[in-house]
């Protein structure tokens, strides 16, 4: 079934680029469509019925040398599970709100057939993130971390006539590569340490790498500190993190359902798939752990702080993003893994609704997507404002204090701010201040935007205005769908994500620890209360509520199916070590105990945050509306320092492609030509004119020496050989 | 067929020597026989050789081989192993490409054939050499068709171009036939398995009051690298590529970056490595260096050109540097990698100056700012051109990521320094890349020349298709490749480790006495 869920996009993907000539442009598009609604109903088939083992589906030999051994393969564990559900849903969901979206698109002459070209691929990217995420080996999730890459390349520079797409893909492409220098490195490290790429071997050498010194450039290294600062690097491009964040805006050049899939729900969220997926080594570098939260927290509040004054309505749900991703690094950072894919989960529901809500409005407004220009427009698009409102109810983190009731924002992002807490370190406190600002920062640019979108007085083009109308079916039930995730997804899983331990460990296959913590949480209460969230939801309450440590305690005993541990020499685990699970936590990681046992206001901090950012955006935008513009006049070094994204882009151009042209240009002219050329030529203009006059025809006359020289010296071997010269 | 090899190697002669003596006259028709008759033969060669690589057993040494007496006491003996049979797959499989994409050429088209033919038969020669006269023969002898190629049927510098590339040779060519000569002297047999098996003399020497250190082993070593180095070509004896590239006709570029530039590394891996092991160990951080500088240098070059070949030619010198630090990473990735990659190579680069010759037959100017918008009206031309361009770029699922990844792996395994350096490649060639790219197919189509320009022609879609399915191929199955390579390499390696464990203690006296 994995492997239809794999190849479904990708045959897509080449029916929909390739066949749309012969079968037509229409069914071509429904082709993709259709079979991507097929993968993601086996998905969520696949996730419900997923026992938290490891299963391993081998397809094909892949590069081999030496002890270098990878393969195409299919790893399926809960993490595997979980982003498949996140990638093929939101992948079906935004192929069919294209079909609207992208019906008449004036980028385009009507005799171009782009609509199968942008389902192509669409396809082709869910393919690459699918590669990535079912990867058994840090090769093929390379494969699958480039391939998106390229499809994030196609899809921003999509419409190819805008000079200022062309080069936001170029960006996004180079700044991407800049992580994956650290990722690549990263995997040449781990092979020569643990002579393996397989994730099996690697995780089980986890401990000894924690102990193992590598030499790398200067000096010596912890080889497990090293390993995951390395590999942390490429997440960092992938995820925008601080300082490879640069991209991540400017991306936003490509057309709108590409945002909310790629740069919000799924490619972007890579990095803290990988950071998760390493867990077993992470768990053992408390330093590079240290640097994850500290810059997934910087990122988190400096985003934050650009998205407040942005008037693009794109732009302010890209720093949205870039600022969310950096609560799950935090999470991953502290070291509560199962949290940080709670918040990617959660995000990826309400993120993508919010891009495809803007859609709404934009492809509403005509392609206006300045939102000084919008305003009022609540009545004229009815259906698209509810689902946004629905969508900031969940980002900002709505619900009911100290229960789990609550938007999905409410629980994961919480979840998030507690775990930052409960690490107790001063990395931890730092994110947890940080996060907390951010919170009311993430509120108030999100309740700007709905403020400024969809109340208040139409401003801008009357016109345009005039022929707001609400957006086709086929665009508002992906919303519809998108809305049913950013209201439940959170309470539903809630205990599966951040519950007791016997749950959590239950939920990603994890033997649980010999002092399995008592269960001290109402996570399955809150779960059994909702049933009224369509399909699945029994399912779903069913099997959490079968979350007992005795289920969970009996998985240790179980063998575990298909890993090939048993030859190897890392087979047998060191006392600590990964044994099997999605996910690993280290014994004396007591981060998620600490974190439930937060005080009150910790745990009721992110709600005061929230409603500062609501009262003061409702002040600002609502009741005054005459403020911003004041406080921008008043501090105008601030505002344009924000407004210009702390000058991020100004700074690398004067540091980084600038110098790098400038080289480029002087190691061609100065060194290639004067210094290289300049002494050859030197030397040759002594020697060739010499050899011209000899042979007195120029063109043919160094060809003729040459075969001459060569005769010549041949002959000279051979007398001298014959002569017996050799003794 | 005993002589199988022998086949293969000199159908293209034959047919050369056909044409030069029975075809006559200068019409269309006389053309078209000549073109066709060039097509048919390196059709054949490449068949046949698919029964050479039929036959090949994987790890068994030197295989199909060969051996005559020749004039002079000169022995003819040709062979294949692991190393060297995929490299005349390359050549077979690649020549009836280039003749095809020189179908249009009018001048003097005979001759144009009989100069590829000719030139097929030596490269082909030089991979299955198992002599080493014979090898040097057919290694400088297979500049003379292209000093013509370039010379008659290039652009309008050529004589500069020729120039420069006969100074560069000239000097590698004489210190390598010193070395042969001093090999001779040494071990007594011209004979390359023979040679293989020979032990050449470590000790240090004193030449001219200068102590050398690994004595003979450093000397023939160093002789040899002159000629290989130039033929890479590696920094910074590599400016003579660029401009050949640039004066070259397109299908001249296509045979110098897929076949000729893979001459040097071949030599490396057949000569220097394995028969001079303690000199290589020696002097490998050297090559390392070299090599991790030409792949940032050369990445940034490209990044500031405007002629499209040039653009390509270094970062043709760019790839090649993973190639030679593969070689001497001397592990079994970097080597693997290393072949790899002039493997994959050969189909990348052949298809990115078929991609330039496109456009350059059609508006004549190797300018990028000539371009501009060209998916606008050559979408299959933009689809084949991109496709190239990752591949370039090192794209995984490509074979340009194959090779990239196991030569870094191999020289982070050696160097962590220089794998840092090299590895930064990977960003740098992304960039010129894509700008690249963007310059001449992305945009608005606006300049008025290109108005009518016309999208790939059936022959040009027949001659790019193989080229594309390779390079995927291998991207997706490298195996094809490595289980060819590896057995021979590790071999190889398996020799060379034994080496340098002998002489581990005793180069160690060797430089105590030196020190003396």
């Amino acid at each position: 079934m994995a492997t239809i869920i794999l190849f479904a996009p990708l045959i897509g993907a080449l029916i929909c680029g390739f066949g749309h000539r012969f079968i037509g442009e229409k069914p071509a598009q429904w082709t993709a469509t259709s079979l991507l609604i097929l993968a993601a109903l086996l998905s969520w088939i696949v996730f419900f019925g997923h026992d938290g083992e490891l299963h391993r589906i081998q397809i094909l030999r892949w590069i081999e040398s030496g002890s270098l051994s990878t393969d195409w393969a299919i790893r399926l564990d809960r993490l595997t599970a979980i982003m498949l559900i996140v990638i093929t849903t939101v992948s079906a969901l935004v192929h069919l709100y294209s079909f609207g979206y992208m019906a008449h698109d004036e980028n385009f002459r009507d005799t171009e057939s782009y609509r199968p070209r942008f389902f192509a691929y669409l396809s082709f990217f869910t393919f690459a993130m699918l590669m990535l995420v079912t990867a058994d080996n840090l090769v093929q999730m390379f494969f699958g971390w480039e391939g998106v890459g390229l499809a994030s390349y196609l899809l921003i520079g999509f419409y190819f006539r805008k000079p200022s797409a062309n080069a936001a893909a170029i960006k996004a492409f180079v700044v991407n590569r800049v992580g994956d220098f650290g990722f690549a490195l990263g995997i040449f490290a781990l092979f020569f340490l643990v002579d393996s790429i397989q994730f099996n071997d690697i995780f089980a050498a986890g401990p000894e790498l924690g102990q193992t010194q590598i030499h790398f450039l200067w000096t010596e290294w912890n080889a497990a500190e090293i390993v995951a600062f390395l590999l942390f690097i490429g997440a960092m491009g992938k995820s925008a993190q601080l300082f490879l964040h640069t991209w991540l805006p400017d991306a936003m050049e490509g057309p709108t359902p590409v945002s909310a899939l790629i740069h919000a729900a799924t490619m972007v969220t890579a990095g803290v798939f990988l950071v998760c997926r390493m867990s077993p080594i992470m768990e053992f570098a408390p330093t590079a752990t240290a640097f994850v939260t500290i810059i997934g927290a910087s990122t988190a509040f400096f985003a934050a702080t650009v998205g407040l004054v942005q008037t693009d309505i794109k732009r302010v749900i890209a720093y949205s993003t870039c600022s969310q991703l950096g609560y799950m690094f935090v999470a991953a950072g502290v070291g509560v893994y199962s949290v940080a894919m709670f918040h990617l989960f959660t995000h990826a529901f309400f993120k993508a609704m919010l891009f495809l809500g803007a859609g709404s409005v934009i492809h509403g407004m005509h392609h206006e997507q300045d939102m000084r220009n919008y305003g009022g427009l609540k009545d004229k698009l009815p259906y698209t404002f509810w689902a946004m409102m629905i969508g900031t109810l969940a980002i900002t983190g709505v619900g009911i204090p100290l229960t789990h009731i609550g938007f999905a924002g409410f629980l994961s992002k919480d979840a998030v701010i507690e775990s930052a807490w409960g690490a107790g370190s001063g990395p931890g406190f730092y994110a947890f201040w940080l996060l907390v600002i951010a919170a009311a920062f993430t509120s108030f640019y999100s309740w700007r935007l709905m403020f400024m979108t969809f109340y208040g007085e139409a401003r801008g083009d009357r016109h345009t205005h005039e022929h707001a109308h609400e957006s086709p079916t086929v665009m508002l039930v992906p919303l519809g769908v998108l809305a049913l995730g950013a209201v439940f997804s959170g309470m539903l899983w809630y205990g599966s994500f951040f519950g007791d331990h016997a749950q959590v460990n239950r939920f990603f296959g994890i033997p649980a620890h010999e002092e399995a913590v008592a269960a001290d949480d109402h996570g399955s209460e809150a779960v059994a209360g909702q049933d009224d969230a369509g399909e699945g939801v029994v399912e779903a309450a069913e099997e959490l509520a079968e979350g007992e440590p005795a289920a969970a305690l009996a998985d240790v005993t179980e063998p575990t199916a298909d890993i090939d541990a048993g030859e190897d020499t890392h087979g047998d685990v060191m006392a600590g070590g990964w044994e099997e699970g999605a996910i690993y936590m280290s014994p004396d990681n007591h981060v998620m105990d600490e974190a439930h046992h937060a005080p009150v206001w910790v745990k009721v901090s992110p709600f005061v945050a929230m409603l500062l950012g609501f009262v003061t955006a409702f002040q600002m935008y609502i009741r005054r509306p005459d403020t911003p513009g004041k406080f921008a006049d008043a501090m105008q070094p601030l505002y344009a320092f924000l407004l210009n994204k702390w000058y991020f882009d100004e700074i690398y151009d004067a540091i980084f492609v600038r110098p790098t042209k400038w080289l480029g240009g002087f190691l061609w002219k100065r060194g290639d030509g004067s210094v290289i050329d300049g002494g050859i030529n030197g030397l040759a203009m002594g020697v060739i004119p010499f050899l011209t006059r000899l042979a007195g025809r120029a063109q043919s006359g160094y060809i003729f020496h040459y075969a001459f020289a060569m005769v010549l010296a041949i002959a000279v071997l051979l007398t001298w050989m014959t002569l017996g010269g050799a003794q | 067929m005993d002589s199988l090899i022998s086949i293969v190697v000199f159908i293209p002669l034959l047919a050369a020597v056909i044409l030069a003596l029975f075809l006559r006259g200068d019409d269309d028709a006389a053309n078209r026989n000549a073109k066709w008759l060039a097509l048919l033969a390196t059709a054949a060669s490449f068949v046949l050789s698919l029964l050479i690589l039929a036959q090949f057993e994987p790890g068994a040494g030197f295989q199909m081989v060969e051996e005559y007496e020749w004039i002079g006491g000169l022995t003819y003996k040709v062979g294949v192993d692991g190393i060297s049979v995929l490299f005349v797959m390359l050549t077979t499989f690649l020549m009836p490409l280039v003749i095809l994409s020189a179908w249009e050429v009018k001048t003097r088209v005979k001759e144009y054939m009989i100069a590829f033919l000719v030139l097929e038969t030596l490269m082909l020669g030089v991979f299955v050499a198992l002599d080493l006269i014979l090898f040097y023969l057919f290694f400088e002898g297979g500049l003379i068709p292209m000093f013509l190629i370039i010379g008659i049927w290039g652009g309008a510098n050529r004589i500069y171009a020729a120039f420069k590339f006969f100074l560069y040779t000239f000097l590698g060519s004489v210190l390598m036939l010193v070395a042969m000569l001093g090999m001779y002297v040494d071990a007594g047999t011209t004979d390359i398995p023979a040679l293989l098996a020979h032990e050449f003399s470590y000790g240090t020497v004193s030449l001219a009051g200068v102590q050398v250190v690994g004595g003979l082993q450093t000397l023939l070593w160093l002789a040899f690298f002159a000629s290989f180095a130039v033929k890479m070509p590696m920094w910074p004896v590599h400016t003579w590529l660029p401009d050949a590239h640039v004066q070259a006709p397109t299908a001249g570029s296509v045979v110098l970056a897929a076949i000729l530039l893979k001459l040097g590394g071949y030599g490396f891996i057949r000569f220097s490595l394995p028969m001079f092991p303690v000199a290589s160990e020696m002097l490998s951080p050297m090559v390392l260096w070299l090599s991790a500088i030409a792949i940032v240098y050369t990445s940034l070059v490209a990044l500031a050109q405007q002629d499209m070949k040039k653009l390509i030619a270094y970062s043709s010198v760019a790839h090649m540097g993973y190639v030679t630090a593969g070689i001497f990473s001397a592990n079994q990735q970097g080597l693997d990698g290393a072949i790899f990659q002039m493997i994959s190579h050969g189909f990348i680069s052949g298809g990115l100056f078929l991609c330039v010759g496109v456009i350059y037959d059609r508006m004549h100017t190797r300018d990028i700012d000539g371009y501009g918008g060209l998916v606008n009206r050559m979408p299959a031309y933009a689809l084949i051109f991109m496709l190239f361009t990752m591949a370039n770029v090192g794209l995984p699922g490509t074979s340009g990521f194959v090779g990239e990844f196991l030569t870094l792996m191999g020289m982070f395994q050696a160097n962590t320094w220089v794998a840092l350096v090299a590895t930064s490649g990977v960003i740098l060639s992304a960039a010129y890349g894509l700008w690249l790219y963007r310059r001449v197919v992305m945009g608005d189509l606006i300049k008025e020349s290109l108005r009518s320009i016309k999208d790939l022609t059936p022959r040009e879609k027949w001659v790019f298709a193989p080229l594309a399915v390779m390079t995927i191929l291998l991207g997706v199955y490298p195996s094809l490749v490595t289980d060819i390579v590896g057995p021979s390499v590790a071999g190889l390696l398996d020799t060379y480790e034994t080496a340098l464990d002998e002489a581990g203690l005793m180069t160690g006296n060797a430089v105590a006495e030196a020190a003396h």
